[in-house]
């Protein structure tokens, strides 16, 4: 019992995501000693950590709780590196081309453009086949749940003949589809099903557009931000056990 | 004789529909199988023995890593990345470490680079030595797997000794090591590659003109250099298609370029040649930690981070030459303490998908062959 109650004395803040205070405190239990058993045994600290038990709400998994420092966004950004712009004549060249629908930055020395979801097609296909950028490195997608267009999607792109590599961004909202780009690069089959099976993003034109790694009935996409860690979980116990949370 | 597909129901009723007509066979290998390196599941499309299409079910191992990653800090999240190929894992900690400290446009000092490529080319050697003794086990040479685990016990010690780990060994830390070598470290690697410099030779006279494995490897499982390149296919894969591409001589990480060393390539791009360049590979990581060890310097061996990482707002991407070929690390940032998205590229997914291409005509027991040719780790594939 001695290390369990020694356990609330660290209390980090509280994670987001382990509210659920209701669990049964039997499994816990055991899983607690591991890590405050050297300090907690030989100590007589059973007195003041009696006097901790009130003033703490039982948290119910300790090692856990330690875990996620579950700050949420910080607000005072340390001032580091800003992108800047990106010049070179294949730049100057794509601006003339798209006009405001291509932004082109650098940053920590890495390049990239920022492309209308319009354009992208057009625009991938003109680097491979002007540009060299024969080796399309990988596809994949960030979600911004605050904004309109709520998805990143970026490819990144190699050119051995250049040994240059950049990324292309685009944004589209969400239920929007971009066109696959399968038929430039064959290796975006899986990339592409890959985003698609963690965010949900559609490609038009992909030969096979099925999930990938998670099997076929599997609801959500778990990579989008409102998809919660332990919503599966939970979901399971409820039908399985009857608990309303496993945690 | 007919196109009846056999898995359709029997035609009792015309007399020539037997079921031993049927020409087209479809037929599941793994995902417990013993030749797919873990939980592989291939569904083969035969015509008797001929492969005429594959498809590749995966995921069986997926745990969500890049999940983890958004609800963990920087550094919470670095041991994980230790258990996606988990026989390389040391290459996996150098390259996220490497991207976030670009992301934080810190550098590592020089002494922390000479241990992280010590230990990286030494865990390219384990992690061949794997490859070798799996693959020619799959094909049926059975020695080999002795000779290589047996070798690379050497390297696992020089692991152990170092941090503490054998396998899933969370050597470096962001900014560079936290540990300074032990006593006797420098004796261990020399030793070590003394010990090492005739065991090559050991294998290859076990295999390299071995008749069945000729038989079994030469003209198998070919993809032609542009293919490989529109398939993303990288590492030795790539290089036994006749493209010398190498992300250490490309765009040098970690002080590679203060180092000699030679990419091997291939011709034919079969299952012989990236035998052949992966033995070379293991000659040329040994070169390489031999200059390394004679040439580490003195100084620090942390550059200034943080105590709590908290990168600025941006994004970044940065890519190593891991064992299997190229392992990006994708990393955004929002300012907090927490990465926003970690994208990891994984060599071993992206090469997998060249299976199709690579067995297509060719027999059942080169699917075998090119699976382990292919070197891919199911812990990676999946994360």
């Amino acid at each position: 019992m001695a290390e369990e109650i020694k356990s609330p004395v660290p209390q980090p803040p509280d994670g987001e995501a382990k509210p659920a205070a209701e669990a049964p405190s039997s499994p816990q239990h055991i899983a607690a000693p591991e890590d405050e058993k050297p300090a907690a045994a030989p100590s007589g600290a059973s007195e003041e950590a009696k006097t901790a038990v009130p003033a703490t709400p039982p948290s119910p998994k300790p090692a856990a709780a330690a875990a996620p420092p579950a700050k949420p966004t910080a607000p005072a950004k340390p001032t580091g590196p800003v992108p800047t712009p990106w010049t070179s004549p294949m730049v100057e060249k794509y601006k003339r081309q798209y006009g405001s629908g291509l932004e082109a930055q650098t940053y920590l020395g890495q390049n990239y453009f920022t492309v209308d979801s319009s354009l992208i097609s057009d625009f991938l296909r003109l680097l491979r086949d002007d540009e060299q950028f024969d080796y399309c490195v990988d596809v994949t997608a960030t979600h911004y749940p605050s904004r309109q267009k709520q998805f990143d999607v970026i490819w990144i792109l190699y050119s051995f003949a250049r040994n240059e590599r950049i990324r292309v961004k685009t944004q589209i909202a969400d239920g929007a589809s971009l066109p696959s780009s399968v038929s430039i690069w064959p290796t975006a089959n899986w990339l592409e099903r890959e985003v698609y099976d963690m965010f949900g993003i559609k490609f038009d034109g992909h030969p096979e557009l099925k999930r990938i790694l998670l099997p076929e009935g599997w609801k959500g996409f778990p990579l989008r931000k409102d998809y919660g860690i332990l919503q599966q979980d939970n979901e399971w116990v409820q039908i399985n056990l009857g608990i309303e949370s496993g945690q | 004789m007919n196109d009846s597909n056999p898995l359709s129901p029997l035609d009792l009723e015309t007399p020539d529909k037997t079921y031993l007509d049927s020409n087209e066979l479809i037929i599941n290998m793994g995902p417990q199988h013993p030749a797919t390196h873990g939980v592989l599941r291939v569904i083969l499309k035969l015509d008797g023995e001929k492969v005429l299409g594959t498809e590749c079910v995966i995921g069986y191992l997926h745990r969500g890593v890049e999940k983890i990653a958004e609800n963990r800090t920087y550094t919470m999240f670095n041991p994980y990345v230790d258990r996606m190929d988990y026989v390389a894992a040391v290459s996996n900690g150098l390259g996220y470490c490497q991207a976030v400290e670009k992301l934080l446009n810190v550098e590592a000092p020089p002494r922390a680079n000479y241990i992280r490529v010590i230990l990286t080319e030494l865990n390219r050697i384990a992690s061949h030595q794997l490859w070798l003794g799996t693959h020619a086990l799959d094909i049926g040479a059975m020695t080999p797997l002795f000779y290589t685990f047996r070798d690379r016990e050497e390297i696992l010690k020089i692991f152990e000794k170092y941090c503490g780990a054998r396998l899933t060994t969370h050597a470096f830390r962001i900014g560079g090591c936290l540990y300074e070598t032990y006593a006797g470290f420098e004796k261990d690697v020399k030793n070590f590659l003394a010990f090492f410099a005739p065991k090559i030779g050991e294998y290859e006279e076990l295999l390299t003109t071995n008749r069945i494995w000729l038989e079994r490897t030469r003209n198998v499982g070919v993809i032609s250099g542009p293919d490989a390149i529109a398939l993303g296919v990288t590492g030795p894969v790539l290089r036994a298609s006749g493209v010398k591409w190498d992300i250490r001589k490309a765009q040098p990480y970690a002080n590679y370029a203060d180092f000699n060393f030679e990419i091997p390539i291939g011709k034919n791009g079969d299952t012989y040649d990236r035998y052949l360049v992966r033995m070379e590979e293991m000659r040329q990581s040994a070169r390489i930690i031999e200059q390394a060890v004679n040439g580490i310097p003195e100084g620090p061996i942390m550059a200034k981070v943080p105590k709590v990482i908290k990168p600025a707002v941006g994004e970044i991407y940065h890519s190593i030459e891991a064992p299997k070929g190229e392992l990006g690390y994708f990393i955004v940032s929002d300012g907090s303490t927490q990465p926003y998205r970690v994208r990891v590229r994984p060599p071993s997914f992206v090469n997998l998908q060249a299976l199709d291409v690579m067995v297509r005509g060719m027999l059942v027991a080169d699917v075998v062959a090119v699976i382990g040719t292919l070197d891919i780790v199911l812990g990676e594939v999946d994360r």
